[in-house]
């Protein structure tokens, strides 16, 4: 893949870290992305030098911020604690001080949860800011994203072969090209990831694409494409 | 593909062929590859100048520390000691670039806001010296963009030919070294310099930072990255005055980016961002481990003085 000016000029951050700071915050937009909806209570369990050195590099505030939806260079990320205060989230941070071999040295696992319904994420920083999305709802999955340069679809769904055709044709007619597609499953569930150029689906739509049988969610990650 | 390039040849070569700035060049390659336009393209770069300028203006005013205390309140001094240059050595471009260095990089200790270019550790460099530069000679707006764009130039060119820029795989000579050689080309554009010398500052520069060690104490990007930053404004400043002089390396830059890449892979981890080894296994830098609540280090990576093994003295 080809490298941008701007993989090297920004992004626009609040320090100390780029893969600490940086990469933590955009884990946690992620996480509410696919989460849709305002979460009760949050929970992160740290992995490796992110549960050794999190509080040194304001790691636990980065990921809290992105999960109450603030840029990577927002300054309100220092205040992170008092605006979760006020907006009546809780939140827990598990340092996890055994490092497993699967996980990049900077994991972390976000547990969001409303009286609704709950979703898990995990996702590990690489590094200058770009992050990768390896489980979702525990189904194993390699989401790469560098600044979210990408638009994705993200369709949970039961395992079934041919189920998506209809949700297939949808797209199709609304214009929308399918630039790739990956499937990752475990089990009973399966979980789809549309990769998506230069269209963006608007609410409703997702929302009728989620009422098609056989579909758990489906989630739209256009947010994070304005950095 | 018309202007695609994966390394500094192939960078001149298009510079020669259609007789374009290193900048120009890469306005063009972004355009072509992610199909946006040339206004998409100059008003982020306008948006990270202003950033930078931000971050550097609100390092220089504050005196506050950082979180443990460590660096902070640098920046202010050294900018108040341009007023009056008195017996200093230096130029008051490379002393004024050395306060925009630290204040970024303060800035960044205390979570202010700043520009990741090309990382936050090696955020200092690049705005220390263009900005600097650019107020000495009076330059232009459009002079600095351009000058940003050539040193992104560099950077792509880095990481296209195998490179990198992470002191976790690389050491910091990935983070401050290839900070300093896009610094040196950048700066040379702006003032005037050909393709060729860019390039060849680019590669004087990082040249000269081959070996560099990450080794921050407590793993924080505050000892020694704050003040190192600080230190290689001059490699990038010497390399560009150099290269207009007529000086050449002897090695090609890309053959240069190899080489870090060698070293990259010869590097003991210890020295690699993991605060085990150099620095950080100083007294000093175990002092810092205990201040921070940290669970002390094993006694095997503790920093072993002459006085421990008594082979010598037989």
């Amino acid at each position: 893949m080809k490298h941008s000016l701007f993989d090297l000029a920004g992004p626009v951050m609040v320090g100390p870290s780029s893969s600490h700071t940086a990469g933590a915050c955009k884990i946690g937009q992620i996480a509410r992305a696919l989460f849709r909806g305002t979460p009760s209570e949050a929970k992160f369990t740290l992995y490796g030098s992110f549960a050794t050195v999190y509080q040194g590099h304001a790691t636990d505030k980065a990921l809290l911020a992105g999960v109450m939806k603030l840029w990577t260079s927002d300054p309100n990320i220092k205040n992170a604690f008092e605006i979760a205060k006020k907006k009546k989230i809780k939140y827990e941070f598990i340092p996890h001080k055994i490092s497993t071999p699967e996980h990049h040295p900077n994991t972390v696992r976000i547990i969001l949860s409303n009286k609704k319904r709950k979703l898990s994420v995990v996702g590990s920083s690489v590094g200058g800011g770009k992050i990768n999305i390896t489980q979702i709802n525990n189904i194993p999955i390699d989401l790469e994203m560098i600044a979210g340069r990408y638009f994705s679809l993200l369709v949970g769904h039961i395992n079934k072969p041919n189920l998506l055709n209809p949700l297939y044709g949808k797209l199709i007619d609304w214009g929308c090209p399918i630039a790739g597609k990956q499937t990752f499953s475990l089990k009973k569930n399966s979980l789809t990831v549309l990769s998506i150029e230069n269209f963006a689906l608007k609410l409703p739509q997702v929302q009728e694409l989620e009422k098609m049988p056989g579909i758990e969610f489906v989630r739209a990650l256009t947010k994070l494409l304005k950095f | 593909m018309k202007y695609d390039f994966n390394n500094c040849t192939e960078l001149l070569k298009l510079c020669k062929k259609y007789n374009l700035p290193i900048s120009q060049i890469a306005v063009k390659r972004e355009m072509e590859l992610f199909n946006k336009t040339k206004p998409q393209v100059r008003d982020k770069m306008k948006q990270i100048r202003d950033a930078m300028w931000d971050a550097i203006q609100k390092g220089i005013k504050s005196t506050e520390k950082s979180k443990y205390g460590i660096t902070g309140g640098d920046a202010k001094k050294i900018y108040e000691g341009t007023k009056n240059m008195g017996n200093l050595l230096h130029s008051k471009v490379a002393v004024r670039a050395m306060a925009y260095a630290i204040a970024t990089n303060e800035q960044n200790a205390r979570m202010g806001r700043i520009v990741a270019f090309p990382t936050a550790g090696g955020a200092g460099i690049i705005p220390g010296v263009l900005f600097s530069t650019w107020e000495h000679m009076k330059s232009s707006k459009r002079r600095m963009l351009r000058a940003l764009f050539t040193a992104s130039a560099i950077g792509v060119a880095i990481l296209e030919k195998g490179g990198t820029i992470s002191a976790a795989r690389g050491g910091c000579q990935a983070e401050v070294g290839v900070g300093a050689a896009m610094a040196a080309a950048g700066v040379t554009e702006m003032r005037g310099g050909t393709p060729e010398q860019c390039i060849n500052a680019a590669a004087l520069a990082l040249k000269n930072c081959l070996g560099l060690a990450c080794d921050p104490l407590g793993g924080l990007v505050e000892v020694p990255c704050v003040k190192r930053n600080a230190i290689y404004v001059n490699v990038a400043i010497g390399a560009s005055d150099l290269s207009l002089l007529g000086i050449e390396s002897y090695v090609p830059m890309d053959e240069v980016a190899d080489a870090m890449m060698n070293i990259a892979d010869n590097m003991w981890q210890g020295i690699r961002e993991t605060a085990l080894g150099g620095l950080a296994i100083t007294p000093t830098g175990i002092k810092i481990r205990e201040k921070m609540g940290l669970k002390p280090l094993p006694k095997k990576f503790h920093l072993k003085t002459c006085k421990d093994c008594n082979k010598c003295r037989l």
